[in-house]
């Protein structure tokens, strides 16, 4: 395998260079259509009655005046739904529409279908709601506090799942550390908010009982696994069909609730039924970033050595389970897998609360306590007097290695992107230079190319490419993997004709159809390039061994003397024989006819993690590694802060798609930005403050700051073409290299995020006046 | 949502659309991105909010950007309406979507058709623009993919070239 990657690599044709998406121009031209853009006109509209209220006993829900109503073809509720669902296997603790109870404002209650918008909506308004209305609670503390009435009832304490991990003996590395500090660090809840609000098509055909949905999910696979489950119907009977997708980020890595509910219009109206979400629904229907509060102590060596981590984490999840159990064993496992640590203790816990359910989000359930690990140590190499990038340079990896909680490590490129970043922002000649406001600050992160254990165990390979080909001398590759704006088709079509050595052009990508494409799990844990990438190049190999073998037929040579480079077979290099493209698939197709070949990629269990309870999550092929600087002016007049300039260098592997992977990088860089200073979901006795994308603050393009991208490819010797992820690695350095920069310009530490001006300013003035007070003492003594 | 009788009344809209004189009948409170999405069947104009937020849906009014979700169409009456689909002439794309496929100024695509269009407003009356131009022209235009980093590059770059 290794000579083969060799190999590839010196052939390369496409791989490393910049390719446009191979969908792009649909993009630009406006010929793509996204799911909003696939009602020709005769769907039924669909509508969902939400909550108003926060934690209630359902009393009465009467639709019958709904139901009359002209131009009503169907109501459904609680009641055509007793199925629960959930991503995770063991916490499927949602209905569709609630039954019984209602757990946040927002949840759904009921659904119209109806002739026109304007009826169903009216509709709407004719269902009569009583309840009786129970305490809610906002914040975990309260959520928490003794006494509380309990969201769902086997769950004491509100408490989703308690996580308590030991690894190494941490009392004694705290007691060998010269400098102990410990740090409470507050994060906000922040939300997807990708441009494309949620909306789905599903076709009922009473006739034959079959059920085709069209849905802006990034999951389709389990999506077809809730569908089939919540409307009891065999798994045979549904189609899924992924049309264009604007955005995902994580807000649809689980079949979400109006794609269900949708369903059970279209079946109970024995048709064609379109809902498509509000912004404000949209943000209500949330599963995003937590709310966060992590307490992190660190012990240190003079020199900079960490000698352990404790570490709590408690989260907001919300009023459902989804992803959270994933989330709060994710918070503490990829505490690992960065440095080296000799002691890691850690206590998770994941809250209920009368909320929208959080999920997974992009660097999910690692941003938060990377973020607090990598303020702590700027802090810590404060007080020692070392230089933040020391610091991280003492506490290196040397891959090939596994971490404490058995996660492996096969490459590691963290070295050169501190070198690289460091050297590109100038830092050594510009720290401790600035002038007043000016700040510099840096941080790393890395992220999963894939969870190597799925969500969903079923002893299949972690992915399947298909190859085709037939007389038109087309390769065809179907994948189930969702392309969603990251460029996923456009990598397998990479994978595929480099591995082949044909054109890029010959090569069309049908991508996330159940009725034809292969199952793939989908778009989230940057699975899709590791896994999805190699089980291409295990595709077109095969492939390509049958095309070589026609063309060694008919060259009158041994097979293993042929080669395809630039859609020519040749004997040997340079040899005087050879044979066109569309001559070699004439012979080939001759034995067998059209040609399908299946390639598969499984992850080896040494990489599925460790044995400990919850060991599987945090287990991967191979970490992405990011460093960052970033470069900040703070207005000591109003407290905002202003990002200059961002220096970020990700070891990516290899990168396949280099264009791609700049995208995905400063995409990356720039959403912590956002959830850095200004993104925050608010909410008033749960009444959303923030569900319109003016209260929601996504930075502007004005706001925006350059960023300077540094590509880094150690080859893992496992990656296709030795590469790893590149879409979320970066991210999470963003935040504690933004607060490290606040730092260092204001001398303000800034416990809590999003640093917004009202709340820097709270830390400046209280600067202040510790400032005039010193003054003042000083002058008395 | 599209499909709604008007309370008020209705009204025959003159509008050249694309380069095109077309006439519809049209409610008084029908937004224009509800009469080019729902009539014109002009899907490349995308809603990304609930209105005036995100600049998804801008298109071009006699040339001047405007958020179709906040129009009424009415209003376009004897006006010129562009959109991305009036954009690539004979089907050849125009400078701005070569640039902005080329340098990946479009990730998930779904802001593109708005970005590009006001993108194009831009370039009719600034040719030349600078980068600071480039940032305030796109201001009401939110994308949540790229960090604007390769759109501001697709922009500088479709300026460059020969038109």
């Amino acid at each position: 395998m290794t000579a083969d990657m060799t190999a590839d690599l010196a052939d390369r044709t496409t791989s490393g260079r910049r390719v446009p998406l191979i969908d792009g121009i649909e993009k630009v031209t406006g010929r793509a259509r996204y799911t909003a853009d696939l009602d020709s006109g005769n769907a039924l509209v669909g509508r969902v009655l939400r909550s108003p209220v926060s934690h209630a006993d359902i009393v009465r829900l009467d639709v019958s005046k709904a139901r009359a109503l002209d131009g009503v073809v169907c109501v459904v509720t609680g009641d055509d739904c007793p199925y629960t669902y959930g991503v995770l296997p063991v916490a499927m603790n949602e209905y569709p529409m609630a039954r019984e109870r209602v757990r946040y404002r927002g949840e759904p209650l009921a659904a119209v279908a109806a002739v026109d918008a304007a009826t169903a909506e009216r509709a709407l308004e004719l269902i009569e709601l009583e309840f009786r209305v129970l305490p809610a609670y906002y914040t975990s503390a309260d959520a928490r506090a003794s006494g509380a009435t309990l969201l769902h009832d086997n769950k004491p304490g509100n408490l989703e799942r308690e996580v308590h991990h030991e690894f190494g003996d941490w009392r004694a590395g705290f007691a060998s550390a010269d400098l102990v500090r410990e740090d409470t660090i507050s994060c906000a809840e922040i939300n997807h908010a990708q441009i494309e609000p949620h909306a789905t098509l599903a076709d009922y055909d009473p006739l034959t009982g079959r059920l085709t949905i069209q849905s802006v999910s990034q999951v389709i696979y389990y999506l077809h696994l809730m569908l089939a489950r919540c409307l009891a119907m065999d798994t045979s009977q549904i189609r899924i069909i992924k049309p264009f997708i604007g955005g995902g980020f994580g807000a649809r890595v689980e079949a979400l609730n109006f794609e269900i509910i949708n369903a059970l219009l279209a079946r109970a109206a024995n048709g064609r039924v379109m809902t498509q979400l509000t912004r404000e629904e949209t943000f209500l229907t949330h599963r995003a970033r937590p709310q966060t509060d992590v307490k992190l102590r660190l012990g240190m060596r003079r020199d900079g050595r960490i000698t352990a981590c404790d570490c709590e984490v408690v989260q907001r999840g919300g009023a459902y389970a989804g992803y959270g159990i994933v989330t709060i064993l994710y918070a503490g496992a990829l505490l690992q897998g960065i440095y080296d640590i000799p002691a890691i203790k850690y206590d998770g816990y994941r809250v209920y609360a009368n909320l929208p359910p959080c999920g997974a989000m992009r660097g999910h359930g690692g941003v938060h306590t990377r973020h607090a690990f990598e303020c702590l140590l700027d802090r810590m190499a404060r007080e020692l007097g070392l230089d933040p990038f020391e610091v991280r340079r003492v506490n290196l990896l040397h891959a090939p290695t596994r971490t404490l909680n058995d996660l492996m490590v096969n490459s590691y490129g963290l070295a050169e992107c501190l070198d690289k970043v460091q050297r590109a922002s100038k830092w050594a000649q510009r720290i401790g230079k600035l002038p007043p406001g000016k700040g510099l600050g840096m941080a790393c992160s890395h992220y999963v190319s894939g969870a190597a254990k799925p969500i969903h165990w079923t002893g299949e390979p972690h992915a399947t490419v298909n190859v085709r080909l037939d007389f038109d001398g087309g390769i065809t590759a179907l994948t189930g993997a969702a392309d969603i704006g990251q460029g996923s088709s456009t990598m397998v079509a990479i994978a595929v004709a480099e591995t082949l050595g044909i054109s890029l052009d010959r090569v069309r990508v049908i991508a996330a159809d159940t009725a034809i494409t292969p199952k793939d799990n989908g778009a989230y844990s940057s699975r899709i390039t590791f896994m999805v990438g190699n089980a291409a190049i295990d595709a077109a190999r095969q492939m390509k061994a049958i095309l070589v073998e026609a063309a060694a037929r008919k060259l009158e040579a041994r097979p293993d003397d042929v080669e395809c480079i630039g859609e020519v077979f040749r004997v040997d290099a340079g040899g005087q024989s050879s044979l066109p493209f569309a001559e070699v698939v004439k012979a080939a197709l001759i034995d067998r006819g059209p040609i399908t070949v299946s390639g598969t990629f499984t992850c080896p269990p040494e990489s599925q993690g460790g044995k400990h309870r919850g060991g599987a999550v945090g287990s991967t092929m191979g970490f992405s590694y990011a460093a960052q600087v970033v470069e900040v002016t703070v207005d000591e007049a109003t407290a905002q802060v202003t990002v200059d300039k961002v220096w970020t260098a990700l070891d990516c592997g290899h990168a396949i798609n280099v264009l791609a992977v700049e995208g995905q990088i400063e995409g990356s860089v720039w959403m912590g930005m956002g959830q850095a200073l200004s993104e925050e979901t608010r909410y008033a006795d749960g009444l959303p403050l923030h569900a319109s994308l003016l209260e929601y603050r996504v930075p502007t393009i004005i706001e925006s700051p350059p960023i300077e991208v540094h590509i880094v490819e150690s080859h893992d010797p496992l990656g296709p073409f030795g590469a790893k992820e590149a879409s979320e690695g970066a991210l999470a350095g963003f935040p504690p290299a933004l607060v490290n920069a606040v730092a260092n310009a204001t001398g303000v530490d800034m416990n809590e995020l999003p640093v917004t001006p009202d709340r820097l300013m709270d830390m400046l003035v209280a600067r202040r006046r510790r400032e005039r007070l010193g003054k003042a003492r000083r002058a008395a003594s | 949502m599209q499909r709604e009788t008007a309370p008020g009344g209705k009204r025959l809209l003159r509008i050249r659309l694309n380069g095109r004189w077309r006439e519809d009948a049209v409610g008084d409170n029908q937004l224009l991105v509800d009469y080019l999405r729902d009539v014109a069947r002009l899907t490349g104009v995308k809603t990304g909010c609930d209105g005036g937020e995100c600049g998804a849906c801008a298109v071009l009014v006699d040339g001047e950007a405007v958020p179709a979700c906040i129009t009424l169409a009415a209003r376009c009456e004897g006006r010129s309406v562009e959109t991305i689909e009036g954009l690539a002439a004979q089907g050849r794309p125009s400078r701005l979507q070569q640039a902005f496929h080329e340098k990946l100024g479009a990730q998930c695509g779904f802001c593109t058709p708005g970005m590009i269009m006001a993108a194009e407003a831009l370039l009719r009356r600034n040719p030349r623009p600078s980068e600071q131009d480039i940032r305030q022209a796109l201001s009401g235009n939110l994308c949540r993919c790229t960090g604007y980093v390769k759109i501001i590059e697709s922009v500088q770059t479709a300026a460059e070239m020969a038109p």
